[in-house]
C-alpha cells in the first residue's frame, strides 16, 4: 500500500528526520493560507498523488506570491496528472502539499527495499540524487552505496557512518546523516514498510541536511498490526477496478484487453493469460480468486470482471482440488444466473470429479463454452471474443 | 524414497483443532500420511478427530517422535510457530499459511541461522501447496489424485500452477517422484536451488519439472547452479510472460533488481544453461515426454 508524500514525511519527522516547513491543502484558499502560515516569499506547492516523476509532468511549481500559489493551486485540483510511473490514465490531483523552499548546495539520493536475494532490507544510496537516479544506477553501479541489515540486530551506527562518509558528506553533517539514517530504518522496521525513498535528500547552503521528497509503501501482510498506516490509505489513487476487488478479497490487477480472465492461483492465472496471448488475444485483467473457488468468490469474481466495460469475453479457468469441479460448477451457474453475464463465457475446469462438472455445464442450459484443456480454453476465448466484438458492429 | 516425505515421516499438525487444519489433517491421513500428533496451544490432552493434541510442539515430539511439522496457523502467529518448530529439533517444516509479514519471514530466517547446517529444519514455503510424494504421503493441501507415483519431480511457486502440470503428466502416463511447492512469497524458506540439490541426489527421480514465475531471483540462482552441477535433466516453465511491467513507487526496487527478474530474461538465462523450456503452459506433459524418451535413447 502507497501513502503519500506528505503521510510520509510526517512519519519521518518523527524519527528525526528533518523536513521542510509545510502544510496540506484541498483548495487554492487554503493553499494561499498556508503560504501565509510558513512565511517568507517563495514556497513550492506539490501535486499529493501515489507517484514519483511529478516534477516533470508539472504536478511541482515553484511560487514566489500569493496570487502564483493560488493559481498553482488552481491548475493542479481535481485534474489527472500523468507521470511516467502513473500509466496513461493518470492519478487524481486532490490534495497539495504547500512548502517552504531550500537553498539547495546537492542532491543525495538514499532508498530502502526488501532485497529478495539476501532476504533482508538493503539500503541504498548516492552522492547524485535527483531525477536521473535509475540512468545511473544504470551506468556506474559501482558509484551506488549498498548495505544490509541483519534484522536480528537492526541497523547499527557504523553502517550508517560508512553511509554517510561514502556520500562525501563533510564531518559537520555526519551526525545528523546517522541520525536520519537511523530514523529511516526505524520507521521502515516499525511501520511495515516494503519500500521507503528520500529522492532527494539536499544538503542546503546552511549545512543541514533535509528530505525534500519522501515515498513509502507498506506491506499489505502486515496492515493487521499497523491501524495507523491502514488509515493513510487513498482509494482515489488506485484503480477502480482493483479497489473494488480488494475490498471483497480478491486479487485483481487491471489490464488492457478485453478477455477477462477468473482464475484461481496465481500461477495458473499468469500461465492462462500467456496462453490467451499466445492465442491472439489480450487478457483484460489478472485475477486470482484463491485456491477455495466457493460459490459466493466466483460471484464475486464476475461482478469484479463486468464492471470493466472493455471486457468482450470471459475465460473461467479452474483446477479444483480439495473442491471438486462438480461443486465449482455449480458456483458458476449460480453466479452467472445471479450476476447476469451478456457477454461469451468459456469455462475450463480441470481435477478433481472433472466429468461431473463439464456434465453440470452442459445441462445447464446458459450458454456456456466449455473447453477441456488450458490451449483450448484460450483458442476459444479468443474465437469468441472476436465474434461478440464483430455482432456488436453490426 | 524420493524426496523430504515419505509413508513412515511422522508428521503433527500445528494449528490441527482450526477449520483448515481440521480439515487437511484429515485428507493428509485418508492419502496415507502418517498423522501422529497437532499442536493448538491451550487444548493438550484433548484427542482431536483421532490426533493427539499437544500444547507445544517440545511436547509433541517428546511423546509422538515426530520429524516433521505442517504449519495451517493464521498469519499472524505462524512466523512463531516455525520458529516453535525449528527450536523443537523437527527436520521439516510445511508452511501452508498464505499472508506473512515480509519482517516475520525475516526473522525466522534470521532465527533459524543459530542452528548449525546440519541440525538446521528445512522449511518449504511459506504460501504453498506443500509436499506430496504420490502413492506414499502428503504434507499438504494437493488433491492427490492428480499425481501417478513415478520418477520426475516437480518444484513450483505456484500451487495450482504445479497441479496443472502433474495432471498434463499423468494423462500422459508420466508419474511423480515427489512434488515440493516452494510457495509465491518474496521470502521463502527453501530456493528452487535447495529443491533441486535433493532431486539430484535422489536415485529414485530421473529428471525435473521446474514451475518458475517473474520476479525474484531464485530462478536465476537455480539456472547457475544447475549449468554446473545438475546432470539430470532439468525442464522448466516461467509463468508471466505477458505480465506487464508492474505499476510503482519511487526508482530503489529498480535500483536493486538485477538482470534476471522478468519472464523473458528467466527464461533466456534458463535456455543458455542448458534447461529445456516448456513452450506454452499447456505442453508441461508432452515436453516432459520428448525428454523422457530422448534419456531412454541415450541410455
Amino acid at each position: 500500500m502507497d501513502i503519500h508524500e506528505y503521510q510520509a514525511k510526517e512519519l519521518l519527522s518523527r524519527y528525526s528526520v528533518q523536513i521542510p516547513r509545510g502544510g496540506l491543502a484541498y483548495s487554492p484558499e487554503q493553499a494561499t493560507y498556508r503560504a501565509s502560515e510558513i512565511g517568507g516569499g517563495k514556497w513550492v506547492v506539490k501535486a499529493q498523488i501515489h507517484s514519483g516523476a511529478r516534477g516533470k509532468a508539472g504536478g511541482i511549481r515553484i511560487c514566489k506570491s500569493d496570487s502564483e500559489v493560488s493559481q498553482a493551486a488552481e491548475s493542479m485540483l481535481g485534474r489527472k496528472l500523468v507521470t511516467h510511473q502513473t500509466g496513461p490514465k493518470g492519478k487524481l490531483v486532490s490534495r497539495l502539499y504547500v512548502e517552504e523552499t531550500v537553498d539547495i548546495r546537492q542532491e543525495l539520493y538514499l532508498g530502502m527495499v526488501l532485497d529478495r536475494k539476501s532476504e533482508r532490507v538493503m539500503i541504498v544510496a548516492s552522492a547524485s540524487g535527483g531525477m536521473e537516479i535509475e540512468e545511473i544506477a544504470e551506468k556506474q553501479p559501482d558509484s551506488i552505496i549498498r548495505a544490509i541489515v541483519d534484522p536480528g540486530a537492526g541497523m547499527q551506527q557504523f553502517q550508517a557512518r560508512e553511509i554517510a562518509f561514502g556520500l562525501g558528506l563533510e564531518n559537520s553533517l555526519i551526525g545528523r546523516a546517522v541520525d536520519t539514517l537511523l530514523g529511516c530504518y526505524r520507521v521502515f522496521r516499525d511501520f511495515d514498510a516494503s519500500m521507503l525513498e528520500i529522492n532527494p535528500l539536499v544538503v542546503t547552503k546552511d549545512g543541514n541536511l533535509i528530505a525534500l521528497d519522501a515515498k513509502m509503501s507498506f506491506d499489505e501482510n502486515a496492515l493487521f498490526r499497523r491501524p495507523e498506516i491502514s488509515e493513510l490509505r487513498d482509494k482515489s489513487q488506485e484503480d477502480p477496478r482493483e479497489t473494488f476487488a480488494s475490498d471483497r478479497g480478491l486479487s485483481y490487477v487491471g489490464l488492457d484487453g478485453n478477455i477477462g480472465c477468473i482464475i484461481n492461483g496465481a500461477g495458473l492465472a499468469m500461465a492462462t493469460m500467456d496462453m490467451i496471448k499466445l492465442s491472439g488475444g489480450e487478457p483484460a485483467n489478472f485475477l486470482d480468486i484463491g485456491g477455495g473457488a466457493s460459490p459466493e468468490r466466483v460471484a464475486k469474481a464476475f461482478r469484479a470482471v463486468l464492471a470493466d466495460k472493455n471486457v468482450e469475453t470471459i475465460l473461467v479457468n479452474i483446477f479444483a482440488g480439495i473442491n471438486r469441479c462438480d461443486w465449482v460448477a455449480e458456483g458458476v451457474i449460480k453466479a452467472i444466473r445471479e450476476v447476469g453475464v451478456n457477454v461469451p463465457l468459456v469455462v475450463r475446469l480441470a481435477g478433481t470429479n472433472v466429468d461431473e462438472g463439464r456434465r453440470i455445464l452442459a445441462e445447464s442450459g446458459e450458454k456456456v463454452i466449455v473447453a477441456d484443456t488450458l490451449a483450448e480454453a484460450a483458442e476459444r476465448s479468443v474465437e469468441a471474443m472476436r465474434a461478440f466484438a464483430k455482432s456488436k458492429k453490426n | 524414497m524420493a524426496v523430504l516425505l515419505n509413508r513412515r515421516t511422522r508428521v503433527i499438525v500445528q494449528g490441527l483443532t482450526g477449520k483448515i487444519g481440521s480439515f487437511h489433517a484429515d485428507d493428509m491421513k485418508r492419502y496415507g500420511t502418517n498423522v501422529v500428533g497437532g499442536v493448538t496451544p491451550g487444548k493438550g490432552g484433548q484427542v482431536h478427530q483421532g490426533i493427539p493434541v499437544f500444547n507445544t510442539v517440545k511436547g509433541a515430539v517428546r511423546e509422538t517422535g515426530a520429524e516433521a511439522s505442517i504449519v495451517f496457523v493464521p498469519p499472524p502467529f505462524a512466523a512463531d510457530s516455525i520458529m516453535e518448530a525449528a527450536e523443537a529439533g523437527l527436520k521439516l517444516c510445511v508452511c501452508i499459511t498464505d499472508g506473512i509479514p515480509s519482517q516475520d519471514m525475516m526473522r525466522v530466517k534470521r532465527y533459524m541461522l543459530r542452528f548449525r547446517y546440519e541440525e538446521r529444519m528445512r522449511l518449504i514455503g511459506p504460501n504453498c501447496a506443500g509436499v506430496i510424494t504420490p502413492g506414499q504421503a502428503l504434507m499438504g493441501i494437493m488433491p492427490g489424485n492428480i499425481y501417478l507415483p513415478g520418477r520426475v519431480g516437480i518444484v513450483g511457486r505456484s500451487g495450482t500452477l504445479g497441479y496443472e502440470a502433474a495432471s498434463q503428466m499423468k494423462a500422459l502416463g508420466i508419474g511423480v517422484s515427489t512434488s515440493v511447492g516452494i510457495g509465491g512469497d518474496p521470502i521463502n524458506g527453501s530456493s528452487f536451488k535447495d529443491i533441486l540439490k535433493l532431486f539430484e541426489d535422489d536415485p529414485d527421480t530421473d529428471a525435473v519439472v521446474m514451475i518458475g514465475e517473474i520476479g525474484g531471483p531464485q530462478e536465476a540462482e537455480a539456472a547457475e547452479w544447475a549449468k554446473h552441477s545438475m546432470r539430470k535433466p532439468l525442464i522448466a516453465y516461467v509463468a508471466g510472460l505477458s505480465a506487464p511491467k508492474g505499476k510503482r513507487m519511487g526508482h530503489a526496487g529498480a535500483i536493486i533488481s538485477a538482470f534476471g527478474e522478468s519472464a523473458q530474461e528467466k527464461v533466456e538465462i534458463l535456455r543458455d544453461a542448458g534447461v529445456t523450456i516448456v513452450p506454452t503452459p499447456s505442453a508441461f506433459g508432452t515436453t516432459v515426454m520428448g525428454v523422457l524418451e530422448q534419456q531412454k535413447k541415450a541410455a
